[in-house]
């Protein structure tokens, strides 16, 4: 499974321009962080005891981890649908869904009230599976470590091959009286790197369990967002409450990962100025009109069987959020039935957009647009509070564009673009050590040690 | 091979989908009747007795102030600080006097504090058990050490009444515990029913203040509307009312007789029941994904690739 030489490290430099202006639109952010926790969440947010659920949660955590389904969706094509030729794409969707998992979690965090209680979700006696929330805090935080492991691979891969170029540039900028003596430092990076030799393969047997253990554990906690809403059966609106939630949620995911993968691989092959991944993106994008047909029956059918078909066509204020939602899937999935469009990366980029637009706006529905606590309440977020959520966004792109350079992620390019996978079979790979001679090297090099 | 692992592929989504169906179809059938605790201690406010004087109010405030974290809110107008004027429940007031006036003649007080519900939204939605219903007393207690501040018990109380100290640092969740900490548990009564000077407030247990509730509304039926607000709402309350105007008026929901967590957690149980469909699923997924990974185990993968390809 070590598929290393599918993926490069992105060349280039990493401290650029958009380096700086995401880096300063996280620092804004932050500072709002740190307000909020010195007067309160009231200090910046708008939410109130009717809404007392804002953006951080309805952006943050509810759409926010359906965006990063994408490693999710990728996965089940390529491991569980066993299309090894979508391969390729799949780690820099794990990395988005690792951005997009851990800045979900860590938005909660700014989120909680009394976020030092939160070691009880480890505590057994304080266990409440009759809770939505405690399915979906347990499930999150395990998948964030799923998709950790998922990505150690990669930075194995990095470091058994690496120079420590940067690592002798601090070195050699450091005063001579603090630098570390070149040899030991040089002896103990190689024992880093062995040990990464030695732990790669070990670690690729087990991988698989861990992928599946990454296809599992979304299944569940994207369907439990859904369920999160059950509750709310007086508040939420009657087009939005249903007990088929938890399914549509569910499949919702599904499609918005299939699109954000798309989008994610047109954007960054334009930024970076790769070619595009035609291929690879035209057969994922045959996909997606299918997973959004059955999530659009499924809605239509809930209505028709609810009796609420006239409250979607009504032309109110909810209709008019339902209509969009709907119609925006609707349009995106019509343009993918097209082959000739599904070939052409500007129309792949325009209907991925659509379905993610609309599949966000119902998540977007459910949470805040269609939930009316009662008279009196309202809820529009305040200027501090969106900056939060655009500064964790921010460092979700900055985390991205380090990451893309230090570790071997993007699609290798070289072969790629006309026909895939055009590598040579038995080539030497200079850099590669065998793992039982790596591991006989590691034990030389500790004895040397001591 | 890829025809193969299509053909489970369908299966398993088959089967998935199929449970999910199951469930939401589950939410149509009977559930297994209410089973409501007539045991439980609760209070009946009769909208029609009570002088507005917020006697209640203060008292609530005296007793639960230090033990339930409340404070006095100032008015605008009232720059001195002279009077404690919430204006609505809040992180600092666990229950308030309201008046509702249509019209000179057409108008009431109505009292909000929890409602104490026989299957209370809040209990079951917290993740980590800081909201708990007394086995007992029935009295929906919050535990603000084991809190961790997620506010999904506001998003599921359908009467709106957990509320949270937005303005703190520290912020913790406040609602009515029914004095269980100080009043009941020193003197045997809320402090609110112990104050009433009317007797609006009557403290005692669910089935008690129901049987009063309805000899009440025998004898003057021309004054009360014709029901007992939280005998039946969502799953029934051990907090009744009695009033003269309709309660959805009085800043009371209507809400129906199935409580809001039986449907919730009927759904969550069937998809979870003894954790067997998560470990299938994934047993499953292995087995396909494993099945999967050996047609491309060769000496090198690159050659995987290839024959993947053919």
């Amino acid at each position: 499974m070590a598929h290393s030489e599918e993926f490069q490290k992105l060349e280039g430099k990493i401290f650029t321009k958009s380096f700086f202006i995401l880096l300063a639109v996280v620092l804004l952010g932050f500072f709002f962080v740190g307000v909020r926790y010195v007067k309160g969440i009231g200090a910046v947010s708008n939410m109130s005891d009717g809404y007392p659920w804002g953006i951080w949660i309805t952006y943050d955590v509810a759409t926010g981890t359906a965006i990063a389904c994408g490693g999710y969706a990728v996965a089940i094509l390529v491991y569980i649908r066993n299309r090894m030729q979508y391969h390729p794409l799949i780690r820099s969707a794990i990395l988005t869904s690792m951005f997009g998992y851990g800045l979900a979690g860590f938005s909660v965090m700014v989120d909680l009230g009394r976020p030092w209680n939160a070691y009880n979700f480890f505590i057994p006696s304080k266990w409440q599976a009759n809770s939505a929330m405690f399915e979906v805090a347990l499930c999150v935080m395990a998948y964030s470590t799923v998709l950790i492991i998922e990505f150690i691979p990669a930075i194995l891969t990095s470091i058994e091959k690496s120079n420590w170029e940067r690592m002798n540039m601090v070195r050699n900028w450091l005063h001579p009286r603090i630098a570390p003596d070149e040899k030991t430092m040089n002896d103990k990076l190689e024992m880093v790197r062995l040990g990464a030799a030695w732990l790669k393969p070990r670690l690729n047997k087990v991988l698989i369990f861990f992928i599946v253990l990454g296809i599992t554990l979304p299944t569940m906690h994207q369907s439990s967002l859904g369920s999160l809403l059950l509750i709310a059966s007086t508040k939420l609106h009657p087009l939005w409450h249903t007990g088929f939630l938890p399914l549509l949620f569910l499949i919702n995911c599904v499609f918005i990962g299939y699109a954000i993968a798309i989008l994610e691989s047109i954007i960054s092959c334009y930024c970076f100025k790769r070619p595009y991944e035609v291929e690879e993106l035209s057969g994922l994008a045959g996909l997606v009109p299918f997973v959004t047909v059955i999530w659009l029956c499924v809605v239509i059918g809930d209505l028709v069987y609810r009796g609420q078909v006239t409250a979607a066509l009504r032309g109110d204020f909810y209709s008019g959020f339902f209509m969009a939602e709907f119609l925006l899937v609707a349009a995106g999935s019509l343009l993918l039935f097209f082959k000739k469009l599904r070939r052409s990366p500007r129309w792949l980029f325009v209907s991925a957009s659509f379905i993610v637009l609309g599949g966000a706006l119902y998540r977007f529905n459910v949470y805040l647009i269609g939930f009316n606590p009662g008279k009196g309440w309202r809820y529009f977020p305040s200027f501090a509070e969106v900056m939060i959520t655009v500064g964790i966004v921010a460092l979700e792109i900055l985390g991205y564009k380090v990451f893309v350079a230090l570790f071997p992620v993007l699609p290798n390019a070289a072969g790629h673009g006309s026909k895939q996978h055009k590598k040579p079979v038995n080539q030497a790979k200079p850099l590669e050590l065998h793992p039982a001679v790596a591991q006989a090297q590691l034990k030389a090099a500790i004895k040397n040690l001591n | 091979m890829k025809r193969q692992s299509r053909r489970d592929f369908l299966k398993l989504a088959g089967a998935t989908g199929a449970g999910l169906m199951a469930c939401g179809a589950g939410s149509a059938l009977a559930s297994d009747g209410p089973h409501i605790n007539n045991e439980e201690m609760g209070m009946l406010y009769d909208a029609t007795m009570c002088v507005g004087c917020k006697a209640c109010m203060s008292a609530c405030k005296r007793v639960n102030s230090d033990y339930g974290s409340l404070s006095y809110e100032k008015a605008r107008f009232d720059s001195d600080g002279l009077w404690d004027a919430p204006s609505d429940l809040s992180g600092s007031t666990r229950t308030l006097i309201k008046l509702f006036k249509e019209s000179d003649k057409r108008w009431s007080y109505v009292k909000y504090s929890c409602m104490h519900c026989q299957k209370p939204s809040c209990v079951s939605v917290c993740p980590v058990s800081a909201m708990t219903k007394e086995p007992v007393s029935g009295i929906v207690d919050y535990n603000k050490n084991t809190c961790i501040g997620c506010r999904y018990c506001q998003v599921a109380c359908p009467y709106n009444i957990p509320k949270f100290q937005w303005e703190k640092a520290l912020p913790q969740i406040v609602k009515c515990d029914l004095c269980k900490n100080t009043n009941l548990r020193e003197k045997g009564i809320s402090a609110c029913a112990e104050t009433c000077p009317t007797g609006a407030i009557r403290f005692g247990k669910r089935g008690e203040l129901l049987s009063d509730a309805h000899a009440r509304l025998k004898e003057n039926p021309d004054k009360y509307m014709a029901h007992i607000y939280g005998e039946h709402e969502g799953g029934g309350t051990n907090h009744l009312y009695l009033a003269s105007m309709p309660f959805n008026k009085l800043g009371l929901p209507d809400i129906k007789p199935e409580a809001p967590a039986e449907f919730s957690e009927k759904i969550q149980h069937t998809i979870y029941k003894g954790f067997i469909a998560p470990v299938a699923l994934y047993s499953a997924l292995c087995f396909i994904a494993v099945k999967n990974m050996k047609g491309h185990k060769g000496p090198d993968d690159g050659a995987a690739h290839e024959k993947e390809e053919n």
